[in-house]
């Protein structure tokens, strides 16, 4: 398996998550294509980790896992305080933040 | 600040002493003694107008008493300082006193000091003396005026301001008196201002005299460039250091600046106007002292004049101009104190012309004035007295016989008519009949203008005494029973007409060496005898006299005639003083601010408005991309990204 086909697969699943966080309305479903975009670029990190032979871009993955479940903390609380107050989880419900 | 006081008075003190090392000049001395309480002069009168301005209606009863007090006092000062110098020598005579430094930046100082040598002293004498007898006329003319007091704070003012000017010892100092007079000058013309005319007249004279305050402040800015110094001293110490053209150039400022307060061609529309004032002004202000600043101001630069014939040549010619000009006005005017206004202008017209003679007419100019403010100050106070007696009225086509009915104000206002004529032994006959001569020495044509001048002078005078004393009487109906004046008017004009009869041949001879050590003095050598110019000038005079007393004795119209010449026409016009200045100066001045308007509103206001409108919307619109979809902002975000790799990508290929 060449690192192509690695960064192949990454792409298809960022793309996928950009995808996903574009035309969903459930803020549950957005986050968690937010989550696979995270993981897509941290397959990509791995792969050239290992191309290069260094632990350089393994390092990057476990600090975007870091980063990611502290996001994921303060996320979920923010959707669950929205969903308390608005009975809904749409992500084009919450619209006072505009002109 | 302790330093630099210190450091300021120690250069102060090293410059007298430098002055007084230098024996090139005649610099005035320390003043000591005596001398040393010449601030009085000004302190006195300033304080009483301040106590009556403060203290107000409180001061109701007793200020017009106060002022007099105030006034006489000055003049007693004056007077002791005077005989002061009468006991020295005359090259110790003029004394300076420092009073404090006022501006000291640099190089340049403006001590605030007093200055006063036989020049000066002439002046303050004129000044205190007929303006103490102007303040207890003023207690008779005024006396049902509700606003006495104010009016005597306003002539204690005067006569503060106008000692200022005539005892400062710097060019910047005699500046602020020059303003001085020129407040209480608008302030007196205003009095009545409840009248329009009088408010537009005062308006009108200030306007008119900061035309030629402008001159003076370029003329002092001129001196400061050029000699480093506005000090009386410093400046006329040695004028012909500096080249020629500059001096003709600060001669020519001063001769704007002496215009306006002057009353002189091209600014002379003013004085007609502030006759709008009470009676007592114009004959203090608009006669005797304010008015003649000019010529102080341009006696006491002699030496720049000497050092600029053409600036001279100019003070002459304006002389003439104005000499002529104001004759020809007063002949037409029915309103009497308008053609005493003429006459004023037309004889300071004399001293100009006088000043511009260089050193053969200085002295003569100083001695008109003298002579003029004493029969001039009498003249109007006449006329006050008249209208006092005839229920203000002015037109003089609605007196005639007021011989019989008011003999003491008749007697003194021939003694000044006789003085102004220049009938001897009368005093206009010592110092007009001088000053035509030394015009004759100087320049025919000139002396040819100035012996006219004498006979129009009489004409018009001779006019003016007809149609006001002799015969019939025209009193309209409302008004049968003119009456003479109280004593307290008619003892100051009694005082004046005296001195209008023995000035003249009390001063002539005396006066020269009393100035000559301060203006110089050059006889005046003329091809025929003094003895055929006086008979010249007293042909004319009599001549002029004759024709007014035939056509005016008779019987005299109630209104103006129209069909006259058109001379006549132009001189009830003030000879298109007023037409000329708003043709050429208020509509063109109107159309600038106009346009000047029009374009800050349509052109500056309009492209910042614009600017600023142009934004708001602009930014009204693009808020509108602020949906508030979480979605959208994604996209956005997510074409940010793809564009920024895009172009990554295509930089790398």
């Amino acid at each position: 398996m060449s690192t192509t086909h690695y960064l192949v697969l990454s792409a298809i699943l960022f793309s996928l998550g950009v995808l996903g966080v574009l035309v969903r309305r459930n803020a549950i479903i957005v986050f968690m294509c937010v989550e696979m975009m995270l993981n897509a670029s941290n397959l990509a990190f791995v792969a050239f980790a290992q191309q290069n032979g260094n632990l350089n871009g393994q390092t990057i993955a476990f600090f975007v896992m870091v980063v990611a479940a502290a996001e994921v903390v303060v996320g979920l609380a923010i959707i669950m305080t929205i969903y308390r107050t608005r009975r809904s989880a749409s992500v084009d419900e919450p619209n006072l933040l505009k002109y | 600040m302790n330093i630099s006081s210190t450091l300021a008075s120690v250069v102060a003190s090293g410059q007298i002493e430098a002055s007084n090392i230098d024996p090139s000049v005649n610099a005035p001395a320390v003043a000591t003694g005596a001398f040393s309480f010449m601030w009085l002069l000004i302190a006195l009168p300033l304080l009483g107008a301040a106590i009556l301005l403060i203290f107000g209606k409180r001061t109701d009863k007793w200020g017009p008493y106060l002022a007099i007090a105030m006034s006489c006092g000055a003049f007693i000062v004056g007077a002791v300082m005077y005989l002061t110098m009468l006991g020295l020598p005359a090259n110790d005579r003029p004394v300076n006193l420092h009073i404090w430094d006022w501006v000291i930046v640099g190089d340049f100082q403006a001590p605030i000091g007093m200055q006063l040598d036989q020049l000066s002293i002439i002046f303050v004498l004129l000044i205190t003396f007929v303006g103490s007898l102007i303040h207890i006329y003023s207690l008779g003319y005024m006396k049902h005026d509700p606003e006495k007091r104010k009016f005597f704070a306003y002539l204690n003012l005067f006569v503060a301001a106008m000692l200022l000017l005539v005892t400062a010892d710097s060019y910047l100092l005699l500046y602020v008196g020059w303003e001085g007079v020129g407040l209480a000058s608008y302030l007196l013309i205003g009095f009545w201002q409840y009248k329009p005319s009088a408010a537009v007249a005062a308006k009108k004279a200030f306007v008119v005299n900061r035309v030629g305050d402008v001159g003076l402040s370029i003329a002092i800015m001129l001196m400061f460039v050029t000699f480093g110094s506005v000090t009386f001293s410093g400046v006329l110490e040695d004028p012909a250091a500096a080249n020629e053209s500059t001096l003709t150039w600060i001669g020519l400022a001063l001769l704007l600046a002496a215009c306006g307060k002057s009353a002189q061609f091209p600014l002379q529309s003013w004085l007609l106007d502030a006759m709008e004032g009470p009676t007592p002004v114009s004959a203090l202000i608009h006669a005797a002292t304010m008015v003649t600043a000019g010529v102080y101001l341009i006696v006491r630069s002699a030496p720049i004049f000497d050092a600029a014939p053409d600036a001279r040549t100019a003070v002459m010619v304006i002389g003439a101009i104005t000499l002529i000009f104001g004759a020809i006005i007063g002949c037409a005017k029915d309103d009497i104190k308008k053609a005493l206004a003429g006459s004023t202008m037309s004889q300071i017209g004399y001293m100009i012309l006088a000043a511009g003679l260089g050193p053969v007419g200085y002295v003569f100019a100083i001695f008109h004035l003298v002579t003029h403010g004493f029969f001039k100050a009498n003249m109007f106070l006449g006329a006050g007295s008249i209208m006092h007696g005839m229920n203000d009225q002015l037109d003089m086509r609605r007196f005639g016989a007021l011989r019989k009915v008011m003999v003491i104000t008749f007697i003194t206002f021939s003694c000044g008519w006789l003085a102004i004529m220049g009938v001897p032994p009368f005093a206009g006959f010592y110092s007009k009949d001088k000053i035509i001569e030394a015009a004759f020495g100087v320049n025919v044509i000139v002396g040819a203008v100035a012996l006219l001048g004498a006979g129009i002078t009489a004409f018009y005078m001779t006019r003016l005494w007809t149609m006001t004393f002799t015969g019939k009487s025209r009193w309209t109906d409302d008004n049968k029973h003119p009456h003479e004046s109280s004593a307290v008017m008619w003892i100051p004009m009694a005082i004046l007409a005296f001195l209008s009869v023995v000035a003249g041949f009390m001063l002539a001879g005396a006066i020269e060496t009393w100035l000559a050590p301060v203006t110089g003095f050059e006889e005046t050598e003329l091809a025929v005898s003094s003895l055929v110019m006086e008979c010249a000038s007293l042909a004319l005079v009599v001549l002029g006299a004759t024709i007014a007393y035939l056509q005016y004795r008779r019987d005299v119209p109630l209104v103006a005639p129209q069909h006259v010449s058109p001379l006549t026409v132009a001189a009830r016009q003030d000879l298109y003083g007023d037409a000329f200045n708003e043709e050429v100066f208020m509509r063109p001045g109107q159309w600038l601010t106009r346009s000047m308007v029009f374009f800050d509103n349509r052109g500056i206001d309009a492209l910042v408005n614009g600017i600023a409108a142009s934004l708001g919307g602009l930014s009204g619109r693009m808020r509108r991309i602020q949906t508030g979809f979480a979605r959208s902002y994604a996209l956005s975000m997510l074409a940010g990204a793809v564009i920024v790799v895009a172009t990554l990508i295509l930089v790398r290929m």
